[in-house]
């Protein structure tokens, strides 16, 4: 086979990692880097000659992944970074994201975009508050899959004993965690690098598979929505030229279902029903497409439909409505969300002003416990609201379709994204 | 049922082709900054792609830092007929000349940090309010932080604690008086994806991405080409070698590598053994630690 059919079989695997320094994250990514050759040697010079200028015994893997001079000098992580590798199987994105109690916020982007959750316990410690936090959090933002590593065995002489203890206090609190479908445990050592790239001979106990493995093959094909067809309308294609006249395409990415040549569509919100007459990627004509593709689609009939309309089909329509409720985490450190407060709504290609009718709940993200009382959001705060929109949204809940039922609230005066929001 | 999935060239694709349209849904007046090199012509294949048929809509916008390798200008020109756009052109040498960028003197001066005084002057002058750029995350470390949509203050400056978050594919383009944005559509590629890239879709690079001859220098590591801005100083012997460029910037301050990749199966198969990033070779970011990041907070690319 030749290389060119390899690299084309590739899929994609986006990751979040959340923990402290003290975990050994970022050793462990370090680990992964290094044992799949993803570390270049012009890197390692230039952490080396940092960690000899800081002082550092050895060379600080953490150094890698701290980018910004600021966060250098403080020795923290202030925001979400992104980092890439591949193997011949697949390409990773990772979202490495700081896990300090501060940080709920930028845990809640990383894992935005996730397809799963990788959650780092000390085997020494257990799971602690932190762990059920993560949890929470990657459970609340639906990721699907979540991978416990159970790092630092070997401090604990790699006795099966510390696994099985944090297996056990995982499935206490696992039954809670509504979205996640599959939860995987392994037991490893980032610093010696037992089982992250190579299985370890030092756990002949454990019959799983190392991390990578599980990177490279856990199954993620069936957590993008292929059944609720959604296209929301994100521009409107007029070439004005001699040779298309007439054109008038539909260009959009599928947020959900898949659109064939020949389905009858309805577009909301003006209710008029139509036939996809053509399916373009680019200037080339498809069958179908399929979420999250991005074409242009071309109807029989010319009905007027403009960004932030939604083309579905008749049989198999989104909810419709001005009244909301959803989940959100807020963003801003400089403004509180308050009952009755107006702000502006980006959902799917659609904005909109949004008013709050009712502050719910908030939840307490290391007990897990929702607090009623308390009616101001800050910062990092997580809970339950209801609002009213200025016009109708066309929307799922979002555990049935991330791309069509998440939010954002913006700022009207200093347009700062305030919060996220996952529709109920 | 059929299988609906995409390999990881197909959902990159479908990522970059959705935030062009996001820009030109959501800005008055966006430019898509087109320097020749290999990451903003993969910008603009994907561009023409979103659009289809109609033209892109937006011009594109050179920063000449005047020190260009003559392929690099000429492969612009034709490739501008061929997408049949506007080119605006703004040159460091005018910003120089006005006296609002002033040379950098010695044998290492290069015109690369000017580039950001040039850019700047461009954006305000053709009123632009975003920028499309073909940064990637994978390139530097204070990349790895940027946004899709980078939000730039009044004075065009990058602040990296005052970033949007950036969640799911909603992005944000609210701005205030006087700001504006770059925009990032190839955020989560890499080197290898825009060579794969470029393989599968058959797209036409500048010949000094592939190996030739050329006459060069070794200065501080890298090695650099011999033309009227690089010339040797007197304890430098030039060489001839077989290189190829692996990122094209300013001739000054753009090494080259030694190698045989004549063809793009051989730069895939090149890139996939390197030890050393592609930025490796770049003076540029090897003038401090936090170079990159200074240079974005004046307003980089």
């Amino acid at each position: 086979m030749s290389k060119e059919k390899d690299y084309l079989k590739m899929d994609m695997l986006r990751f979040t990692t959340a923990g402290s320094v003290d975990d050994g994250k970022s050793t462990l990514i370090g680990r992964l880097f290094h044992d799949t050759k993803s570390i270049f040697e012009d890197q390692l010079e230039a952490i080396e000659k940092s960690s000899r200028s800081r002082g550092d015994e050895n060379i600080n893997l953490a150094l890698l992944t701290d980018g910004l001079r600021a966060e250098r000098e403080q020795g923290i992580t202030i925001d979400v970074a992104y980092r890439y590798f591949a193997t011949p199987k697949r390409k990773f994105i990772i979202a490495d994201t700081p896990g300090h109690i501060q940080y709920t916020r930028n845990m809640v982007t990383g894992a935005s975009t996730a397809n799963l959750a990788l959650i780092l316990v000390d085997a020494r410690n257990g799971v602690v508050e932190q762990t059920r936090r993560h949890s929470f959090i990657a459970d609340l933002l639906g990721i699907k899959h979540i991978a416990v590593c159970i790092n630092k065995m070997d401090l604990v002489d790699y006795q099966e004993d510390a696994y099985e203890k944090v297996l056990r206090q995982f499935s206490d609190f696992a039954s809670r965690l509504e979205n996640v479908s599959e939860l995987t445990f392994i037991p490893l050592s980032a610093l010696q690098g037992d089982n992250v790239v190579d299985r370890s001979e030092n756990m002949p106990w454990y019959k799983g598979p190392p991390l990578l493995y599980h990177l490279e093959n856990v199954y993620v094909g069936s957590d993008a929505n292929h059944v609720d067809s959604r296209f929301p309308v994100q521009w409107v294609i007029r070439p004005h030229s001699d040779k298309y006249h007439d054109f008038r395409g539909f260009a959009g990415r599928v947020a959900g279902g898949v659109f064939k040549v020949g389905d009858e569509i309805r577009a909301l919100p003006s209710g008029f029903s139509s036939r996809i007459s053509k399916i373009f990627m680019g200037d080339k004509g498809i069958d179908e497409a399929f979420s999250p593709q991005s074409v242009t689609i071309q109807l029989e009939d010319e009905i007027d439909i403009s960004r932030g309309d939604m083309l579905v089909k008749p049989n198999n329509q989104p909810k419709v409505s001005q009244d909301l409720d959803a989940r959100i985490c807020w963003f801003s450190g400089s403004k509180k969300l308050i009952k009755g407060g107006k702000y502006l709504i980006k959902h799917t290609t659609k904005s909109a002003q949004a008013m709050i009718s009712e502050i719910c709940y908030k939840v307490d993200v290391n007990t897990l416990r929702k607090n009623e009382g308390d009616q101001e959001f800050g910062m990092n705060d997580i809970g339950r609201i209801k609002f009213r929109t200025s016009e109708p949204l066309f929307f799922d809940t979002y555990r049935r379709n991330r791309n069509t039922g998440s939010f954002i609230l913006i700022d009207p005066f200093t347009h700062q994204t305030l919060a996220a929001g996952m529709l109920r | 049922m059929r299988n609906y999935n995409l390999n990881h060239l197909q959902q990159i694709e479908a990522e970059a082709i959705y935030v062009l349209r996001e820009t030109a849904a959501q800005f008055e007046r966006p430019g898509l900054l087109f320097s020749g090199g290999k990451d903003s012509i993969i910008m603009a294949h994907l561009a023409s792609k979103a659009f289809a048929p109609a033209k892109i809509p937006f011009p594109f916008v050179h920063v000449d830092t005047g020190h260009n390798f003559e392929e690099t200008i000429k492969f612009r020109d034709k490739f501008v007929e061929s997408y049949g756009v506007q080119l605006i052109v703004g040159k460091v040498q005018e910003s120089i000349d006005r006296g609002t960028a002033t040379e950098e003197t010695g044998a290492n001066a290069s015109r690369n940090a000017l580039q950001s005084v040039t850019l700047l002057e461009t954006i305000d002058r053709e009123n632009f309010d975003a920028c499309l750029g073909g940064g990637r995350r994978d390139e530097e470390k204070a990349r790895a932080k940027e946004r899709f949509f980078s939000h730039r203050d009044a004075f065009g400056q990058w602040d990296p604690k005052n970033q949007r978050p950036e969640l799911w594919n909603l992005f944000n383009g609210g701005k205030g008086q006087g700001e504006n944005f770059r925009v990032f559509p190839l955020s989560n590629w890499t080197e290898m994806d825009v060579w794969q890239y470029a393989k599968i879709e058959n797209i036409e690079l500048p010949n000094i991405y592939f190996a030739h001859e050329r006459e060069v220098i070794e200065r501080n590591g890298s090695l650099l080409a011999v033309t009227d801005f690089v010339t040797p100083t007197e304890n430098e012997d030039i060489l001839k070698q077989t290189v190829r460029f692996r990122t094209i910037g300013d001739a000054t301050c753009t090494g080259a590598v030694v190698s045989d990749a004549q063809n793009i199966d051989d730069v895939i198969a090149e890139v996939a053994a390197s030890r050393i990033t592609e930025r490796g070779a770049r003076a540029d970011d090897r003038r401090s630690e936090a170079a990159m990041e200074d240079r974005k907070k004046q307003g980089y690319f």
